[in-house]
């Protein structure tokens, strides 16, 4: 290992670190966005959304991400779509995120038993009042492990976007490998740069799960 | 609209070659689930141990190989290792070794879990009405072990096929680089190639990954209590 090398890898691995992390930020914020609207239309089963979400559901989660960026990236094209590899991967990152957030949060709200909601009409609550400060406060609570793991899984499914020409952390291994023989130092960096990104995040997650869990009832 | 992109699917063996690629995708990660799933039960047996040394080792080999995207674990085991022993693996090699690698910890982490979760009253109870040690673990902790266990197991199972994806990438030629191939091949002739090949693949992995995952949903409802 040559520590030279590494010292002038670093900045290359900023950058690129710097890019996984904003991809990642973006996509999982869409997820969620689109994850909660699905979860709520498979919860109060909507009529023909109902359906469609679960068609995207099943399949965003049977098939990989590899599979959707390639489709994506290379095939769109193909009729007339064309998109950048970033978009490409924001794109991909919120297809496949959007159904694991939705599974997430949809168990969370089945977890909550009828009679709260029944409770909560009974008291006069409207409906929306009573999914706004009934059930979602609950649900959240219950889904944190889940939505944890998930975010964990999409920031590691990140890896993939090299194949899409993303000049992510994984490609920037790769080039270093292709072009300098400096293996070594370029996959010592690589790891070192995901375990900056993803051991506060799990650490973090950690924390919130054993505080969060303060606030569930009985068990 | 000049020639059909659909066509390229079944000029020459090019549909046959599809499936022989995702045959090996599918052999690839029957072996490595087969060995993740046994040495996965050995290490989770283990992870209940209460002795700190094992505890902590199990534990960074756990987060280590679950914090890693595989990506970087196949990279790892494909450009590092064998570059750092000196010793040549095949893409097909790496990719078994790192997939049992994870798979263990996952499978591992499962069955640890399942084991914690039976209540110590049922060992007292089994204790109580008489029972072995034998005995208690097999007709009061297996049986509800195995209820909590195999939904997420198989659920690991459809995860693992998903992720043999990644192997194109180290240039095992499984369906992903054959579509590559053929997509390359016809570039000229067809150029709507890509929409049609990484279309059928995607099907592929839904037709193999649908049916496994609807099995554990099943079980999972079934078994809820």
């Amino acid at each position: 290992m040559d520590f030279q090398v590494i010292r002038e890898y670093i900045p290359l691995y900023q950058e690129a670190g710097i890019l996984t992390v904003r991809i990642a930020l973006i996509g999982i914020i869409g997820s969620i966005v689109a994850g909660f609207l699905c979860s709520l239309i498979r919860y109060f089963k909507i009529p023909v959304l109902h359906q469609i979400t679960g068609v995207y559901i099943e399949l965003s989660r049977n098939t990989p991400l590899l599979i959707q960026l390639f489709f994506l990236y290379f095939g769109l094209p193909k009729i007339g779509i064309l998109l950048s590899s970033e978009t490409c991967a924001i794109v991909g990152l919120i297809f496949l995120g959007g159904s694991y957030m939705s599974e997430a949060f949809r168990s969370g709200l089945e977890a909550i038993p009828d009679i709260q909601k029944e409770s909560g009409l009974s008291l006069g609550l409207k409906k929306r009042q009573v999914i706004w400060y009934v059930l979602l406060p609950q649900a959240i609570s219950i889904s944190v492990p889940a939505f944890a793991a998930n975010v964990i899984f999409l920031i590691k499914e990140t890896s993939v976007f090299s194949a899409v020409a993303l000049a992510d952390l994984m490609y920037t291994a790769k080039v270093l490998i292709g072009m300098s023989y400096n293996t070594d130092e370029a996959l010592f960096m690589l790891v070192i740069a995901y375990l900056v990104i993803l051991l506060p995040v799990s650490a973090l997650f950690t924390l919130l799960e054993r505080k969060l869990r303060y606030a569930g009832f009985g068990n | 609209m000049q020639d059909l992109g659909i066509n390229v699917l079944f000029q020459g063996r090019n549909f046959i070659r599809l499936l022989n690629g995702l045959w090996i995708t599918i052999e690839i990660s029957f072996l490595s689930v087969i060995l993740s799933m046994s040495l996965g039960i050995i290490m989770g047996m283990i992870m209940t141990i209460k002795n700190p040394v094992i505890k902590i080792i199990t534990r960074v080999y756990l987060e280590f190989v679950r914090i890693m995207p595989q990506l970087v674990l196949l990279f790892l085991m494909y450009f590092g290792i064998t570059r750092a022993f000196q010793i040549n693996l095949s893409g097909e090699v790496a990719a078994i070794i790192v997939f049992t690698l994870w798979g263990t910890a996952e499978m591992g982490d499962l069955v640890r879990g399942a084991l914690e979760s039976i209540p110590k009253h049922q060992y007292e109870s089994g204790k109580a009405i008489g029972l072995t040690n034998i005995q208690i673990f097999m007709y009061v902790i297996m049986p509800q072990t195995i209820r909590r266990l195999v939904p997420q197991a198989i659920n690991l199972v459809t995860r693992m096929i998903k992720t043999t994806s990644l192997i194109a990438l180290i240039n095992v030629v499984e369906v992903v680089k054959v579509g590559q191939q053929i997509i390359e091949a016809s570039r000229l002739t067809v150029p709507s190639a890509a929409l049609w090949i990484y279309g059928t693949i995607f099907f592929m992995y839904f037709i193999v990954c649908y049916p496994i995952s609807r099995l554990a949903a099943r079980l999972e409802k079934a078994w809820k209590n």
